[in-house]
């Protein structure tokens, strides 16, 4: 028996240790690629908008570590002569400014969505469960995919580029705000039946200050969980998009946009253009999912593998 | 007898709600060519002067109240008729399904590999939790979740074309015609262009089924009817695929066809970087040059697609599952 509880309390610290140094270097990782996209206006070499500063004669040169290389351009440059360490860390910039902004947008949907449901029960809660069970059962990528394409198609190509930072959005905020409201109404309906819910109540606390000051602060740690998938969920959906010519413009390319502009070059050789940036929205998606298990487990013991 | 008549009465309710849906899928795919497309200009191009433009504006019925519009719409929709592509200057149903094939092939390709890794990985993720392979298979999982489909297919071209060579990056290869169907199933140059483009694929939806699978399976052991199987001496592996997968696979039929969506976005996804000659493919180009007509059928068919799976998801769970009554199932 004691020898049985030992070996189980020394494998529950061994798992904790082997989870840690690979959460603990996604957090870093992440960390690092967050603070360089923040301030990409202050570190990077080149201004990778400022077109006229680009020049033919630099275009496809590689990055340093190969032949034929310029120290000028650390990670080389592409068909244009834009330094590609430049355009990757305002790429990143975006990529990450899209995602996060995206996110935010579905939690304010779904976050309230899920308090009334699991709090007032009843019709409120049948008619929000149903819509996002209909929301959920339209793939998110196919419904980003085709609203795009109808605003491409509908107001050309010109008014996609003005416009593309918040139609990308809205687009993919719109699409996924279930996933925050089930796991608010799920947590709700736990938080609800609490003593300390009844003591609120019982002191003439409204609904409002219920819902809003003692039931939300307690639902917070679900909550962050989702939100960390759905980062990288969002950020993935606008690489998808970028890549093909629905997202960011060339001109103001973020990841996904990098990848497909360099995508034509990769068969005369220069995979650089290409690899780098997929390389560099890998190890965030990678970092950002790791992290997110890892709040998983640290959140919720239930989910722990047994 | 009441029980056939149960089952009549619930294939009806579901075949009216298919139609239902694709009515209204219909409704919407006439509203968008409505508001964006000049039917107009599909016929006639844009260089005749606008009085002519009227006359045959008028003499088209094009200046009919929208009901009318709409009617002519849907009647149109039910003998195949959904317009005329501005490129291809064809039905555009007829240029839609020529290139249905080439995507059916692709899926079909990618769902050999799905099922053949994914419920072996799965069954034994769910039975040996704890062990390093099931580890690795899950930790591999969370690495395949977090590549975009579109660079899978980068790296591999970037490996096996470019630097080694031996498989093909792009298109189809030779294809034999066989009746209405293209395929490039029965050449070897043909399946050679297929071993990528569907590894592609399956990279994405096999960490999404293994996970699957285990889950339904992780489900199942943990009930009682396991438990007596093994106490009453059966061999593990029987009580693991004939007791235990047997029953897991209802929620996988369920969860696994709803997940048709996101299967067709991530085969357009994968058809642009190998320029798979395929539906994606298709659409990404009306989508590019305004083709109004092309696109809204693309959408219709997909709606269809979708509508199609749905309801046989639903039959066969019902078949697969006698506990789901027929009169409670509404």
């Amino acid at each position: 028996m004691s020898a049985e509880a030992s070996s189980g309390a020394a494998r529950s610290r061994l798992g904790f240790a082997a989870l840690r140094p690979g959460a603990a270097l996604a957090a870093v990782l992440l960390g690092v690629i967050a603070v360089a996209a923040l301030l990409a206006p202050l570190i990077a070499p080149t201004n990778p908008f400022d077109l006229s500063s680009l020049d033919v004669l630099d275009a496809e040169l590689p990055p340093v570590w190969l032949e034929g290389s310029d120290p000028r351009f650390l990670l080389g440059t592409d068909a244009q002569g834009r330094d590609l360490l430049s355009a990757i860390l305002y790429g990143t910039r975006i990529s990450l400014t899209v995602g996060l902004l995206a996110v935010a947008i579905q939690a304010a949907i779904g976050v309230p969505l899920g308090l009334l449901a699991g709090y007032e029960g009843g019709r409120v809660d049948s008619v929000v469960t149903r819509a996002a069970d209909i929301q959920l059962s339209l793939s998110t990528l196919m419904m980003a995919i085709i609203a795009l394409a109808l605003f491409r198609a509908g107001l050309g190509g010109e008014s996609l580029t003005r416009f593309a930072v918040p139609l990308l959005v809205v687009v993919i905020g719109l699409a996924e705000w279930p996933y925050f409201a089930r796991t608010a109404r799920a947590a709700t309906q736990v938080e609800a039946a609490k003593d300390y819910v009844r003591a609120a109540r019982a002191l003439g606390a409204s609904n409002l200050s219920i819902v809003g000051r003692h039931i939300l602060p307690n639902i917070l740690s679900p909550l962050i969980v989702v939100a960390t998938t759905q980062i990288a969920g969002a950020i993935m959906a606008e690489a998808a998009l970028s890549f093909l010519g629905l997202g960011m413009p060339v001109t103001k390319p973020s990841l996904g946009t990098l990848i497909r502009s360099g995508y034509d070059l990769m068969f005369a050789g220069d995979w650089w253009v290409t690899v780098l940036p997929g390389l560099v929205l890998i190890a965030v998606l990678v970092s950002v999912n790791m992290l997110g298990d890892a709040l998983r487990d640290a959140l919720d013991p239930r989910l722990t593998p047994r | 007898m009441k029980a056939l008549a149960a089952g009549l009465g619930f294939l009806g309710r579901r075949l009216a709600q298919a139609m239902l849906v694709m009515l209204a899928i219909l409704v919407i795919a006439f509203a968008v060519r409505a508001s964006l497309g000049d039917p107009l200009r599909e016929i006639v191009g844009e260089a005749v002067p606008e009085a002519e433009r009227e006359a045959l504006r008028h003499e088209l019925g094009l200046d009919a109240p929208w009901p009318v519009q709409l009617a002519r719409y849907l009647g149109g929709a039910l003998h195949g008729d959904l317009g005329t592509s501005t490129i291809y200057k064809r039905p555009t149903l007829q240029v839609v399904l020529a290139k249905f094939p080439a995507s059916f092939e692709l899926v079909l390709g990618a769902s050999l590999i799905v099922l053949l890794l994914a419920l072996p990985a799965g069954v034994y993720c769910a039975v040996r939790p704890r062990a390093p392979g099931a580890r690795l298979i899950l930790g591999l999982s969370v690495l395949g979740i977090s590549i975009p489909v579109f660079l899978t297919g980068i790296f591999l071209i970037t490996i096996f074309s470019v630097w080694l060579g031996w498989l093909p990056a792009f298109g189809r290869g030779e294809t034999v015609q066989l009746g209405v169907w293209e395929t490039g199933l029965l050449t070897a140059s043909g399946l050679r262009h297929l071993v990528l483009p569907a590894i592609t694929l399956s990279s994405i939806m096999l960490p999404l089924f293994i996970r699957l699978v285990r889950g339904a399976m992780l489900d199942e052991l943990g009930h009682d009817y396991v438990r007596t199987a093994r106490a009453k001496g059966a061999a593990p592996l029987r009580v693991w695929l004939r007791h235990a997968l047997r029953n897991a696979l209802v929620p996988l039929v369920a969860v696994g066809g709803l997940q048709v969506g996101t299967l067709i976005a991530y085969t357009l996804l994968t058809e642009t970087v190998f320029q798979w000659p395929g539906m994606g493919f298709l659409f990404l180009e009306a989508v590019t040059r305004a083709d109004i007509p092309l696109i809204t059928t693309y959408l219709v068919f997909v709606g269809l697609l979708f509508v199609i799976t749905n309801t046989v998801v639903d039959l066969v769970s019902l078949l697969l599952d006698p506990r789901i009554s027929l009169e409670g199932a509404r």
